[in-house]
């Protein structure tokens, strides 16, 4: 298993690298001089340009650049924006937006998905089963954006259960992008646990469970649910990584202030700092649950090997 | 082995100017046996009430893609008139009227041309990506194998919508050529350079999994070259999960189009299109809801008609789903 481990940790390596630098090398294309769009209407003198130019490395080659930019990363430094701010502050100040949105969005999935998913899966073909199975295929079709706006329009407009924008009403306003951020993850949960714990309900030690007279409910929670969750657990545990990262849609329309806004926000406004520190982060997040979800297959399924 | 298996290993032989009978086997196996994997999914799919609504949808909204004047009841979207400027819904006018007093259904309809056309066209993309590059990986393995699957990891790291998003952006100032025009090919292209992993990763595994079986040795045995094994002998084995997959993509892609396009980097004004439609539509949530709602209603049954082919089709070509 430490071995293991120890080889994906240095797999990562490479990829992180590649995906920064295919961001970085698509950044740093962008259009504009943003020195001079720094200075606005009173154009800075050359001197002052060139030692701005300087201070951010806009005069080397590209390759030059990246290298100097990964020397300053390992040491901590995800460099400044052109006004000055440090990106690390930018990401400490968002991040924890997008942390609770996710857990909030994680929280749905686990108690609806999961929830739908058994109910419908404990009785294949049922009502209920066929309910699920047409309202995950409706929810997976509805694109984000557009569940943002109705949800915004009928329970923040209409109804006013929710607010609608911003984060004043603390976690509560977490709550409708967190539905709506959840949604097709949710889905696909329910799907998933009904088709696992469908297929194990098959299974022969199931049988074995009934003969031996054990009540439904303890054959259902004992027996078949530990056995179907693994697949689901490992699938939230990679879509943590997911949707940090596709946030945002979900934070520009809720209007949240959290990492996925700003990221699109530096990206308008060419802040070539913010947007490679922001994705670097969250493609190591990515890569990071999708690691600990396949060690976690092995300690939940004992059947599963890697050495 | 099918007729068109039997056809190629035929055609193999002649080549090699060898005659191993394997080709034409004494008793044909094939000629009376059950149906074919095709023939019994079209049968499966016949029955399935999914297939035929997302069908009947998928068929409606490509006539409007390509005839928008059969369905905008006689409205021409640029005449527009600003006397009726947010009109509400009515008898005349089925979903009323935009800002700027534009006859907002002739508006929507005419925006599914944008949509499909983009989405087929980024799908085909990363159907070429996928094939050509999954294709390599899986036949030639080792080294080739495990650097196309690095360089999959790494644009599998970057979220669809923030690769695109970052590449458009920066497209216009650029010189590639398709990248820096803001048209539907840019957003195309940059749709398919960001989403082509999955294909390759199926294509891949399904050509690991045929390349070590008989009729492939056998065709190698007799000198066919690399490129003739994977099209004629490998790749139609795959035809069946791409498939699938690429029906379900394209309502993924389309989705994803209305998104940048929102966002500000996909199509540009005065391109008429359903991400255009609900950016201008927003800031009149309170007084003017239609004109988010309808344009979202639509693009939502464009993308669930592909989603449901795409899911029917699934339950019809993966026999281990049949009870």
């Amino acid at each position: 298993m430490g071995r293991y481990v120890a080889r994906r940790l240095l797999l990562t390596i490479p990829v992180l690298i590649g995906a920064s630098f295919l961001i970085f090398a698509m950044v740093y294309a962008l259009p504009g001089d943003p020195i001079r769009a720094l200075a606005g209407d009173r154009p800075l003198s050359p001197a002052v340009v060139a030692q701005l130019r300087d201070d951010f490395n806009l005069n080397d080659p590209l390759g030059v650049q990246y290298l100097k930019y990964i020397g300053d990363l390992f040491q901590g430094d995800l460099g400044t924006d052109f006004s000055g701010r440090a990106v690390k502050d930018t990401i400490a100040r968002t991040l924890p937006v997008t942390v609770k949105l996710t857990a909030v969005a994680v929280f749905f999935e686990v108690v609806i998905g999961i929830v739908a998913g058994v109910l419908a899966g404990i009785r294949r073909n049922g009502y209920f089963d066929n309910l699920v199975l047409v309202s995950t295929t409706v929810i997976v079709s509805i694109p984000i954006l557009v569940l943002a706006f109705v949800s915004q329009f009928v329970f923040g407009l209409q109804l006013g259960w929710f607010p609608i924008a911003g984060t004043s009403e603390g976690l509560y306003s977490y709550i409708l992008p967190g539905l709506v951020l959840a949604s097709g993850s949710l889905a696909y949960v329910a799907r998933l646990t009904r088709t696992s714990l469908a297929e194990n309900l098959r299974a022969d030690y199931i049988r074995t469970a009934r003969a031996k007279g054990l009540p439904r409910r303890t054959v259902i929670v004992r027996h078949t649910l530990r056995n179907s969750l693994i697949p689901v657990i490992t699938f939230i545990g990679a879509d943590i990584g997911a949707l940090l990262g596709g946030a945002i849609v979900t934070e520009s329309v809720f209007n949240l202030p959290g990492i996925g806004r700003e990221v699109y926000d530096a990206i308008r406004q060419q802040e070539g700092a913010v947007v490679v520190g922001i994705v670097t982060l969250l493609v190591f997040f990515f890569i990071f649950f999708n690691l600990i979800v396949d060690v976690l297959y092995a300690v939940l399924d004992p059947r599963i090997r890697y050495d | 082995m099918t007729e068109r298996q039997q056809q190629d290993l035929l055609h193999d032989e002649v080549q090699a100017g060898t005659q191993t009978g394997l080709a034409s086997p004494s008793v044909d196996v094939t000629s009376d046996r059950q149906n074919s994997l095709w023939s019994d999914a079209w049968k499966t799919l016949k029955r399935n009430p999914l297939f035929w609504i997302g069908g009947v949808f998928g068929v409606i909204f490509t006539l409007m893609a390509i005839a928008p004047q059969w369905f905008a009841r006689g409205a021409d979207p640029r005449s527009c008139d600003l006397a009726n400027s947010r009109d509400t819904p009515s008898a005349e006018h089925w979903f009323g009227f935009d800002q700027q007093g534009c006859d907002y259904l002739a508006n929507v309809v005419y925006g599914a041309r944008s949509s499909l056309i983009i989405g087929v066209t980024a799908v085909l993309v990363v159907l070429l990506l996928g094939v050509v590059v999954g294709a390599i990986a899986g036949y030639f393995g080792g080294f080739t194998d495990g650097l196309l699957a690095r360089i999959a990891d790494i644009f599998y790291g970057l979220p669809l919508i923030l690769g695109a998003l970052v590449l458009l952006r920066v497209g216009p100032s650029t010189d590639i050529p398709i990248i820096n025009t803001r048209g539907p090919g840019a957003v195309a292209l940059a749709l398919a350079l960001f989403g082509w992993m999955t294909a390759m990763r199926l294509v891949r595994s399904q050509v690991i999994a045929v390349k070590s079986s008989d009729y492939v040795a056998a065709a190698r045995a007799m000198g066919a070259s690399s490129p003739r094994i994977l099209v004629r002998h490998i790749l139609p084995n795959a035809v069946a999960p791409v498939l699938v997959y690429a029906t379900i993509t394209i309502g993924v892609l389309i989705a994803a189009e209305a998104t940048l396009t929102y966002l500000g980097v996909g199509l540009q004004r005065p391109a008429i299109s359903w991400g255009l439609q609900i950016d201008a539509g927003q800031d009149l949530l309170r007084t003017a809801p239609h004109l988010v709602l309808f344009p979202s209603l639509i693009l939502t049954l464009t993308v669930m008609a592909f989603i449901m082919m795409g899911d029917a089709l699934r339950d019809a070509l993966d026999p281990r789903q049949r009870a």
